[in-house]
């Protein structure tokens, strides 16, 4: 591990000041993919500004009926929480099947929303990655890329985001808060939070430098049938290859999928036709995929059929 | 005074610094000032002064010496390092051991020792839950941890209605997943946790 400064912050001001004001600086909260990270010397901040300690930790109601989830709540604490198990059902499922119960125990909410890629060649230091070194290449489009994206990709980058709870809330239309050094806050909603690689793929998503995110917002509860189904090589702690989060109301469905591209993916135009083919078909129009990866369109066509056959009954 | 694998370890880590500082003199960077911290260890204050590098894990067998603890993958992919931090079990070697000052760390040797066995340490033992030993210490960190959760009500993957959670085999082989036990010894471990469950129920 690279040499770094440490400084733990008491307010999220005094951190996002902190990050703002020394190049090369991270947040730290989870720490449970940074310090890997930083292991493997693909993140090597030169200070590490220590936010486990802001009290951004409270799950509460907010005025519009909804939820507000700090941004340092415990993976295992969101999935747990009793107002989420029976309002939000599908984003504890998510959690729920993401990692192991040790590394939910720890990593966080925003630390899950800014969590890396996990491609071969993102962490293989001797091959390219235009994400890890922007303009070196791509190992993966001439490499092994069974788990990586088809949809949202680039000549540079097919990476896959890998967070399972971003597909949950990306369904749910959460919003992500933020503060900058200067003290304003922002409200992202999550479509817009991660961006796709076009030529800049170590770009992920639109926080700028010092922007600290401080809360998840969740809109009023939709109510219907939450379901996530996640499709992997072992029954536990794996990553996704593909999954698919989805709530089922009379007269009205969201779909997003997990597994398929640099960010939940969802478009709502889709959800609208009648039947899985007929959505999935709509949702993944653009697709790109290479001879190891085009299974994943029709498993996630399937998938999705078995998810609506279940929670239509 | 018979020399333990400990103590042997210890002299030659000692030797091999001592070398290592006698022969180069070219240090291309200097380290980081070192931090000084209080872990709460096995309800022990435990005070270092600490590259902010360590991890949680290297603190507690580097500078404490308490080497039950084991460093398997060193990337949070095997359970070997678990302990708990206030309760909760979480890989130390994914975590700085700064990040943890004033925090209650709890490790295998805080479990039970030989002729005081905790019971979930005495129920490996019976179930012959391990072969090589190595991931032991870890798992049962976990497991221990693991049923305090379910007697929690935390739900978990399998947990079929997230609002009934109760204890089934299946319920620990989800929830053990964190630690991968390259002998396979599950069976026994999963027979081990329901004998320690079914004591306590």
């Amino acid at each position: 591990m690279k040499a770094f400064t440490y400084q733990r912050a008491t307010s999220p001001a005094e951190a996002a000041a902190a990050v703002a004001g020394h190049h090369g600086a991270r947040f730290i909260a989870g720490g449970t993919n940074l310090l890997d990270l930083m292991k493997l010397q693909i993140e090597t901040p030169g200070h590490l500004v220590d936010i486990n300690h802001l009290g951004l930790d409270r799950i509460e109601p907010t005025a519009g009926g909804g939820l507000r989830i700090g941004a340092l709540v415990r993976n295992t604490d969101l999935a747990a929480d009793h107002r989420v198990r029976r309002d939000y059902a599908v984003l504890s499922r998510a959690l729920l099947a993401g990692a192991s119960a040790q590394l939910r125990n720890k990593a966080t909410t925003a630390g899950n929303l800014l969590q890396r890629t996990r491609c071969h060649y993102f962490y293989d230091t001797t091959k390219p990655c235009n994400k890890r070194v922007p303009g070196s290449g791509c190992a993966a489009l001439g490499g092994s890329n069974r788990n990586l994206a088809v949809l949202g990709t680039s000549d540079q980058c097919i990476a896959t985001h890998p967070s399972d709870m971003a597909v949950a809330m990306r369904a749910l239309d959460a919003i992500v808060e933020t503060t900058a050094p200067d003290g304003t806050a922002r409200a992202i909603p999550i479509v817009d939070f991660h961006v796709l690689p076009g030529a800049t793929p170590q770009v992920e998503t639109v926080l700028q430098p010092g922007e600290l995110i401080t809360g998840v917002a969740l809109p009023p509860p939709l109510g219907g049938t939450h379901v996530y189904r996640k499709v992997r090589d072992r029954a536990s702690y794996a990553f996704a290859v593909v999954s698919v989060a989805a709530v089922v109301a009379p007269g009205t469905l969201r779909v997003a999928f997990g597994g398929l591209a640099p960010k939940p993916w969802r478009v709502e135009a889709a959800e609208t036709r009648a039947g899985a083919d007929a959505i999935a078909d709509a949702a993944f129009a653009g697709a790109r995929t290479t001879r190891q990866n085009a299974f994943k369109l029709p498993l996630s066509k399937r998938l999705l059929a078995s998810v609506l056959a279940d929670a239509r009954g | 005074m018979p020399v333990t694998r400990r103590d042997a370890m210890m002299i030659g880590g000692a030797a091999v610094a001592a070398a290592a500082t006698g022969g180069n003199a070219a240090v291309p960077h200097q380290p980081p000032a070192p931090v000084a911290i209080t872990l709460r260890v096995n309800g022990k204050a435990r005070r270092l002064s600490i590259d902010p590098r360590v991890t949680l894990l290297d603190a507690l067998r580097e500078h404490l010496h308490l080497t039950g603890t084991k460093k398997g993958c060193d990337h949070g992919q095997c359970g070997a390092c678990t302990v708990t931090v206030e309760g909760r079990r979480i890989n130390s070697c994914l975590s700085l051991a700064v990040m943890h000052h004033g925090d209650a760390i709890g490790t295998i040797e805080g479990l039970g020792r030989p002729g005081a066995l905790h019971p979930m340490q005495a129920a490996f033992v019976a179930h012959d839950g391990f072969q090589c030993g190595y991931c032991t210490p870890g798992q049962i960190c976990s497991a221990v941890a693991m049923l305090a959760e379910i007697r929690a009500g935390i739900p978990s993957h399998v947990t079929d209605d997230l609002m009934q959670v109760a204890f089934s085999d299946a319920e620990v082989r989800e929830r053990m997943s964190g630690n991968i036990c390259r002998c396979a010894a599950y069976p026994n471990i999963v027979a081990a946790i329901r004998d320690v469950q079914e004591a306590g129920a």
